[in-house]
């Protein structure tokens, strides 16, 4: 038998991520989708699994609160907000951190950090997903493009032109109708992941941005927008501008750095 | 509630019944939700159960009473309305402001979409014929505060006994004077309505039982410094609540028992939460019944609410008229420069400038030793969302930490409502 092992779970609205530490290891890192069906999505990724500690985040962090009777797993589920988890994930990851911004699936998070990790001031959007991996989803295929391509794309363009909607709907009437005047496609998806960038620069300054600031949850691994971002805020990539290696993953990672600190 | 037995008087009110009957069942559940799952509630909360559970039976048969002995019913939508001057004048005073999105589609047919969620509701309500408070009213009193309203009123005006009341802008002399004369205009208005001379007798005695109502809500939000805190938020929402529509001498003694019962609390250190639980206080707009959704997302986060500086609040409460003026004073003009006085220390957001607003909420917030403070605003509330920056500065000033939060009495956004709030109360730990 191993050490302890504190599993933290991340249900978010897209998808459900699980961090499993043992001894302050990272020894297990899985997603999958959320579906309609998300707690049997949690049962799959935490069946089989011997955990001594656990905490619950996200969307839909409630839900987890009788799944560890269900599976037999002797634990409580403590429960914590997106805020706490992924300011937690990011002090660990980069303990000179004094912003983290979160785009995930369905919403966008600027939180700033106090020197040890703990969570200052926070914006979160509100109400919808404009702005957020479900818009660049929802636009990607407007082009006929997986979204993990659309940020690779995006970068053949030279010229980004003005996209003044950031509502998901509009946008893509915006998008077509710059289609329809002959913008090379490529410019239209350069300026839709600029217009994320810009949503996302007046969310950063409003809780009074510093550097580093951490770039995490699943829209982190577009590259059009870390670059755009990067120019945006004249910030150095990997000094000031810094992104995990498995950004998604960060939420479930500060569960699970919470679910450690417990006795 | 036993709703056959007041069915004829609905009636005869011309209410909606079928759709009135909707009404009280989604507020009977959802105070059943919000109020009766609480725990360790005061004693005295029987007597809120109570009068809201009749709120549309009991209280109502009450007015209807007094109409029959030939008293008039005067509704208001602002604290602004001085309501002493009504009860001089032997009216009865209820406040009007409506909590919950019924009506809203009717309501949007006389008023834009993008009016407040309290504007539309009571709009709503008339138009829906589902309010027998405002059904029972001879004459509704409107005042130019926010655009909103001051519109409204004129689209509203045309379904009821419409008296609009102008309220200044700023709070220098000149507007001392025009408020001064607005509340005359008020009282002489009164006397046609009811008949009666309002003197200097009456107008002591009705300054007498709203000080005095005043005065035990101030004893209330004094008690409430106490950790462990010894009323919910929700609790003490409600009486501010009810404060509005309850016969003001009757709520008096209940509230000044239900102070007598939590003082007894505090000295064997109970409370409704324990100690050391977070400690917040709301800011902002008023939180008509039944909107009780914001508080009942606090208090299910683990915090517990200690202050509403709002108009169903301390905005309302603070100041009482000055009771030694009103009793030397021989004359009417006397009295009524008291009155005036008192009502233009009122801190409303449609003022400019309000800086004394923002001495109120820190002060507020140090008295009852809130940890932190949510900022409400309505949805579409312009004077409420522009204060909320400067808000958010003083109390930076002061140390305390504040959450701002923009919303109205839909319940599609009460998930992101508890993230928000719960990661608002992580930061405080
Ligand atoms: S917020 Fe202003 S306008 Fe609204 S009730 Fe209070 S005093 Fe009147
Ligand atoms: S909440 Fe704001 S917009 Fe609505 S009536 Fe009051 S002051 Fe006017």
């Amino acid at each position: 038998m191993g050490g302890e092992r504190s599993a933290g779970i991340d249900i978010g609205s897209r998808s459900i991520e699980l961090v499993l530490l043992e001894d302050g290891e990272m020894v297990v890192s899985r997603r999958l989708p959320t579906t309609f069906d998300p707690l049997r999505q949690c049962r799959t990724l935490l069946s089989g699994q011997r955990i001594s500690r656990m905490a619950a985040t996200g969307y839909g962090r409630e839900l987890a609160a009788g799944l560890a009777g269900e599976l037999g797993l002797p634990v409580t589920v403590e429960r914590i907000t997106e805020i706490k988890a992924h300011a937690l994930g990011a002090y660990a990851r980069f303990p000179q951190a004094r912003t983290v911004l979160d785009i995930g699936g369905q919403d966008t998070k600027a939180i700033a950090l106090s020197g040890g990790g703990k969570a200052l001031k926070f914006e979160m959007n509100d109400r919808c997903a404009a702005g957020t991996g479900k818009f660049l989803e929802y636009t990607a295929g407007v082009f006929q493009i997986p979204v993990e391509e659309f940020g690779n794309y995006a970068l053949e363009g030279d010229e980004a032109p003005v996209i003044n909607s950031m509502c998901t709907v509009f946008a893509e009437t915006e998008a077509t109708s710059l289609m329809a005047r002959g913008v090379k496609p490529q410019n239209i998806a350069l300026g839709l992941h600029d217009a994320i960038v810009k949503r996302t620069v007046n969310m950063l300054n409003r809780v009074g941005l510093a550097f580093p600031l951490v770039f995490a949850g699943g829209v982190a691994n577009n590259p059009c927008v870390r670059e755009l971002l990067a120019k945006a805020l004249s910030a150095a990539p990997g000094e000031e501008l810094l992104t995990p290696p498995d950004p998604d993953m960060n939420g479930a990672l500060g569960a699970a750095l919470w679910a450690a600190r417990q006795d | 509630m036993s709703n056959a037995a007041y069915k004829e008087m609905w009636e005869k009110l011309d209410l909606d019944v079928p759709a009135h009957d909707a009404l009280l069942e989604v507020l009977g559940k959802f105070y059943g939700d919000i109020y009766m799952s609480q725990q360790g509630r005061l004693q005295g909360a029987e007597y809120l159960d109570f009068v809201l559970s009749e709120v549309h039976g009991l209280r109502i048969k009450e007015i209807q009473d007094a109409k029959a002995q030939g008293r008039k019913v005067v509704g208001s939508f602002c604290v602004f309305v001085p309501e002493e001057l009504t009860l001089a004048a032997d009216a009865v005073h209820v406040g009007l402001c409506a909590g919950a999105d019924a009506g809203k589609e009717a309501a949007e047919r006389i008023v834009p979409r993008n009016t407040c969620a309290l504007i539309k509701s009571f709009v709503g309500f008339k138009l829906a014929k589902i309010c027998p408070f405002t059904e029972s009213c001879d004459m509704i009193v409107g005042e130019t505060t926010c655009d909103g309203k001051k519109k409204a009123y004129e689209a509203f005006g045309e379904y009821v006994n419409m008296y609009v009341m102008e309220v200044p802008q700023c709070k220098n002399a000149s507007d001392r004077d025009l408020f001064k004369s607005e509340i005359l205009r008020y009282k002489a208005e009164l006397e046609t309505l009811t008949g009666k001379t309002i003197g200097v007798e009456e107008l002591k005695r009705g300054i007498g039982i709203v000080n005095a109502k005043r005065k035990a809500l101030q004893r209330l939000t004094a008690l409430r410094a106490a950790d462990p805190a010894p009323i919910s938020g929700r609790d003490a929402l409600l009486i501010n609540q009810i404060s509005f529509y309850d016969d003001p001498v009757r709520f008096t003694a209940k509230i000044n028992e239900l102070c007598d019962e939590i003082e007894k609390r505090i000295a064997t250190g109970e409370g409704v939460a324990p100690k050391g639980t977070p400690r917040l206080m709301l800011a902002g707009c008023p939180m008509a019944v039944p909107n009780w959704k914001l508080p009942y997302v606090i208090e299910s986060a683990g915090a517990v609410i200690v202050g509403e500086e709002s108009c169903i609040g301390t905005r309302n409460t603070r100041d009482l008229v000055d009771e030694e003026a009103v009793a030397k004073a021989t004359t009417m003009d006397e009295l009524v420069d008291a009155l005036t006085d008192r009502y233009m220390r009122i801190d409303c957001a449609c003022f400019t400038p309000n800086d004394e607003r923002l001495d109120n909420v820190t002060a507020l917030a140090r008295d009852v030793k809130a940890q932190g403070v949510i900022h409400y605003s309505l949805l579409f509330c312009q004077p409420y969302a522009h204060e909320t920056f400067k808000v958010d500065k003083a109390l930076a000033a002061a140390g305390v930490p504040m959450l701002a939060i923009e919303t109205d009495y839909g319940m599609e956004d009460v998930e992101q409502l508890k993230t928000r709030v719960q990661a608002f109360i992580e930061t405080l730990e």
